[in-house]
């Protein structure tokens, strides 16, 4: 039954609480009364005994309050009286709090944000069966000793592996560079579409089960096998609509018929170092793959996907594996074989790329939000300061010291519980936003708010308010009380006293920054020197799209009127300025190479070099403005046999013929058993905008074995809308004939500095944060100083202080901190950027224009936020300055 | 005996809150009263020993109130006036029994000591 009453009492007292406040009067009041009553009965005068009554009382306000505090939900009361006080108190100071509001929320939403980045792409564990025993294995060119290599392996070592591994339960080739053309069918456009070849056990490996349908058997792996297919999600819903009856059904691949055998889970995402997020269907490796390619330890076409064996250790496997590598290649000196292997996790191969950028970029939102704590606890330091005479006082009337600390901490927790709330919604923009940035990221998909970030958000609160509410809390000092009642308003050392706490903070504040600065300086400088790079062509008004001619349809002489009439076609379009044919288009990526000898000076097979293969028209190197540098360019009636003719760059000049004249020297590539001979040599472009050059070879596109080609349009201007003129070309021609990665070269640019573009911008906006933030706090502390010092700045001028002197003393007073930040700040940097060292493209980590800007940069700032309380110092007027309090 | 000090500001310790309970729940168990009845009732019974302090009297009662030992009612008082009276609960009765025994214990146990010395 006690529980009933107790439960009676708890709801009387949340409901009735101000009812119960009166009543609570009217008892004690009733009281009083009634022992005045008595003591007047008694023959005191009335006087008398309201005082005596009184006194055996005692203090009715506090005993009422002690009454109150028995009440349930008191504690709940007194914290809802702390942030009713509180709020007013920030209310009173919108300007103040808006600001700390601001900056808070800055600083918490972008912690939030990256916080979920880093757990989403670096900490989650990848969304396979058993995660922590997938491996990736490589070849590598050198030992682990040495910095291990991650390089794509051939099938026969991979056979040899699976063959004498033991520390392994299964292992399955992965091969994600290859593509297909799906024909036109049921009124759908034909299209080019990246695919996967695959071990028939990869998916099993994985642990990952077809949404419907089966998954691969040993059966479909081999050769003679029929042909099936497993699409994946997008896919499936994309171009067959989400038919359910999909399995089973024909699809024509490269004008092959493939059954689809199944659909795989939405969920699943392909994505390992070497791309692959756009596989949009996986086909069985030893099917697809020619049997040139199964039989060889020189072609290396896959990546190995290994499941370890309970126990088994990651370096075990990888030293066994390379010492069996090891034995391949003295079986097999060939020059492309590789003498090592390599190996890391699965969950390390995925986000290897993104672990540095994404740490640097957390570092950075860390130190933006230290930095805004800092600021808002210098702004609650500055408020405490001024308030420090009714602290005093509250202190001297026996206010408790806690109860005091409280209020200030209860200031601090609305500002970070606000700012919060507002961080999330800026986290979740952002987030969307990135999205949209960088859809090509891996792992993506599984960057999420979920309630790991929003515990992790409210531990930040909750760290953010006790540190600067703290920071605060602890400047006032109970034990100086006397000295700060005593202090006269003229007095200025407790609030020097204060400045010096605020000072300390600026000076982190503005190390941190120029850290930062030097960050994000370094960055921006190596991201404008890879926009700058030059891919050694003009890339303006430049446009490639590629085709790929499936060999079943497209014998060698079909191929070459095809092109001829394709590019004859494309030249005739108006606004088409020049065009021509080509494998790979310059920074369009590595498009195959091979090791090459010279048929006059034979080199011994290690010394053979490794060289860029590309198959051109004539015209293309006209079209792309590449210049001729010797000899000429082969013509257009060097084809099939007379086709073994071929253009070498300048680089591939410089190393095969150092001493004498390519012209009319052989190139022999053993591989494929061909001799080519050179007939001119071209200047050098890139491959790859973040890569050196490579020596790259040019041959003829006729009957030289390549059966797809870019087409390379070169405009006067606005070359965008030439894609479509072109793509109808296409069509009228072939209408089963998909046109893929129709893009400009300054889009190709674009996308491959698109990374870098994003961290520098990144970083660079939170160093104009801090920045910012140094210069307010800068600013803030010497006008506060100013303001304190007034009088004596007064009896200074008014003993004939010059005002210049005046405005030294107080600029160099505020720029104190400022250059202790600097020079803290700089020797800082010498270490972090160590970090980003990797980061950096033609860019020295310890670049002295960079470090020297960004000491400028900050001095003038620090100048600019210190020169106008100086100079307002300085314009006083003597007798107004000794006049005020 | 003070029951508590003079100026009232400190909190009593456990013992002296928990003599004052007991004070409170003996002197309701007759019947109800109002705070300052149950003031005079005990400043009287004790003869005049116990110099309670009349109003430390009510954050106790409000405790007591809290924890469901005894219950308001809020009646006319001989004054004509309204006053809040307070009555035992059956809990609170139970309460008054377990407390007067202990204290019966914790007494006698002072006496033997006290008679030793």
């Amino acid at each position: 039954m006690r529980w009933l009453h107790q439960l009676r009492m708890r709801i009387l007292m949340m409901l009735g609480r101000a009812g119960a406040g009166t009543h609570l009067d009217d008892e004690l009041s009733f009281h009083l009364e009634r022992q005045i009553a008595e003591n007047i009965a008694a023959g005191m005068t009335a006087e008398e005994a309201r005082y005596s009554a009184l006194r055996t009382f005692g203090n009715p306000a506090l005993l009422r309050d002690q009454a109150r505090s028995t009440w349930s939900w008191s504690s709940l009361e007194s914290i809802a009286r702390d942030v009713r006080i509180g709020a007013r108190t920030l209310y009173r100071a919108p300007s103040f709090t808006l600001i700390a509001i601001f900056v808070m929320a800055l600083g918490l939403g972008a912690n939030v944000a990256l916080f979920t980045i880093v757990r989403g792409v670096l900490l989650k564990p990848l969304p396979y069966v058993d995660p922590d025993r997938l491996i990736m294995l490589y070849e590598s060119e050198h030992a682990a000793s040495a910095g291990p290599q991650y390089a794509p392996v051939d099938p026969r070592s991979f056979f040899d592996w699976q063959k004498a591994s033991t520390g392994i339960e299964q292992m399955a080739m992965v091969s994600p560079f290859q593509s297909y053309n799906v024909s036109a069918e049921g009124g759908k456009l034909p299209e080019r579409i990246d695919a996967g070849w695959c071990s028939w056990n990869f998916f099993s490996l994985l642990g990952v089960h077809p949404a419907i349908g089966r998954s691969f058997v040993a059966g479909d792996d081999q050769s003679g096998a029929s042909a099936t297919v497993l699409i994946t999600d997008t896919f499936w819903k994309r171009r067959y609509a989400g038919d359910p009856s999909i399995v089973g059904k024909t699809v024509w691949l490269d004008a092959h018929p493939y059954t689809v055998i199944g659909v795989l889970p939405s969920w699943f995402v392909y994505s390992g170092s070497f791309g692959g997020k756009n596989i949009q269907a996986w086909t069985p490796f030893n099917h697809e793959a020619p049997p040139s390619l199964l039989n060889t330890y020189e072609d290396h076409e896959a990546i190995i996907a290994a499941r370890l064996k309970p126990g088994a250790t990651l370096q075990g496997v990888v030293s066994q594996i390379t010492s069996i590598q090891q034995q391949i290649k003295k079986d097999h000196p060939g020059p492309a074989v590789h003498p090592f292997a390599s190996g890391r996790l699965m969950l390390d191969d995925t986000v290897q790329d993104y672990r540095t950028p994404l740490y640097v970029l957390l570092a950075a939102t860390v130190c933006v939000l230290f930095i805004a704590c800092m600021n808002v606890a210098g702004l609650l330091v500055a408020r405490t300061a001024a308030r420090g005479k009714e602290m005093a006082i509250r202190t001297a009337l026996g206010g408790g010291r806690l109860r005091l600390m409280r209020e200030q901490l209860t200031e601090s927790v609305l500002i970070c519980l606000t700012a919060g709330v507002i961080g999330i919604g800026l986290a979740w923009t952002a987030l969307q936003f990135l999205g949209h940035f960088e859809p090509d990221m891996n792992r993506i998909e599984s960057v999420r708010i979920d309630w790991v970030v929003l515990l992790f958000t409210f531990i930040a609160i909750a760290v953010c308010a006790l540190f600067s509410g703290a920071l605060s809390a602890f400047s006032f000092h109970g034990r100086h009380l006397l000295s700060t009642l005593q202090e006269s308003s003229r007095s200025t050392q407790g609030s020097q006293r204060r400045a010096t706490l605020r000072r300390s903070l600026l000076v982190i504040e503005v190390s941190l920054t120029v850290v930062l600065l030097a960050g994000a300086g370094l960055l921006l400088k190596s991201y404008q020197r890879m926009r700058g790079t030059d891919l050694g062509i003009p890339i303006e008004n430049t446009l490639t799209m590629h085709i790929s001619l499936p060999d079943e349809r497209y014998k060698p002489a079909i191929q070459a009127t095809f092109f001829e009439q394709l590019i004859t076609q494309v030249r005739a379009l108006p606004g088409v300025a020049s065009a021509g044919l080509v494998s790979t288009a310059p920074g369009q990526g590595w498009g195959g190479d091979s090791l090459a000898d010279v048929v006059e000076r034979p080199m011994r097979p290690q010394d053979f070099l490794d060289m860029h293969m590309r198959a051109a028209e004539p015209g293309y190197f006209a079209a792309a403005q590449i210049p001729l540098l010797r000899g000429r360019i082969f013509t257009s009636d060097e084809r099939f046999e007379r086709g073994k003719v071929a253009v070498i760059s300048r680089e591939a000049a410089l190393k095969l013929f150092p001493k004498d004249d390519p012209i009319g020297k052989h190139v022999r590539f053993n591989f494929t058993h061909t001799d080519f001979e050179i007939v001119g040599v071209v200047a050098d472009t890139r491959w790859d905008i973040h890569e050196p050059t490579k020596p790259t070879i040019y041959e003829p596109l006729y009957g030289n074995d390549f059966n797809g080609a870019t087409i390379f349009v070169r405009s006067t201007h606005n070359v965008e809308s030439l894609a479509m003129p072109i793509e109808n070309v296409i069509g009228r021609l072939d209408r089963d004939l998909p046109a893929s990665n129709v893009k400009t070269l300054r889009e190709t640019i674009d996308k491959s500095t698109i990374d870098s573009q994003f961290d520098s911008l990144l970083v660079l906006g939170f160093a104009m944060i801090a920045l910012l933030l140094a210069a307010a706090g800068l600013y803030g502390v010497l006008t506060y100083l100013v303001t304190q010092r007034t009088s004596e700045l007064g009896i200074r001028m008014a003993l004939g202080a010059k005002r210049a002197q005046l405005l030294r003393t107080v600029l160099f007073d505020g720029l104190r901190p400022a250059l202790l930040g600097l020079v803290l700040g700089l020797g800082a940097s010498i270490f972090a950027v160590r970090l980003i060292k990797s980061m950096l493209y033609q860019t020295e980590a310890l670049d002295p224009t960079v470090f020297g800007a960004v000491a400028m940069l900050l001095l003038a700032v620090a100048f600019l936020a210190c020169m106008l309380p100086a100079w307002r110092a300085s314009r006083l007027d003597p007798m107004q300055a000794l006049r005020t309090e | 005996m003070n029951i508590v000090d003079n100026l009232g500001m400190g909190k009593p310790s456990d013992l002296v809150q928990g003599t004052l309970d007991l004070l409170i729940l003996k002197t309701l168990l007759p019947e109800s009263m109002h705070g300052w009845a149950i003031a005079k009732r005990i400043q009287q019974i004790s003869g005049e020993v116990l110099q309670v302090q009349q109003g430390s009297l009510y954050p106790a009662l409000h405790r007591l109130e809290q924890q469901g030992w005894i219950k308001a009612k809020w009646s006319e008082s001989e004054t004509g006036r309204q006053a809040k009276f307070y009555s035992l609960t059956a809990a609170g009765r139970a309460q008054l029994e377990k407390e007067t025994a202990n204290w019966n214990r914790l007494s006698a146990a002072i006496n033997l000591v006290v008679s030793e010395i």
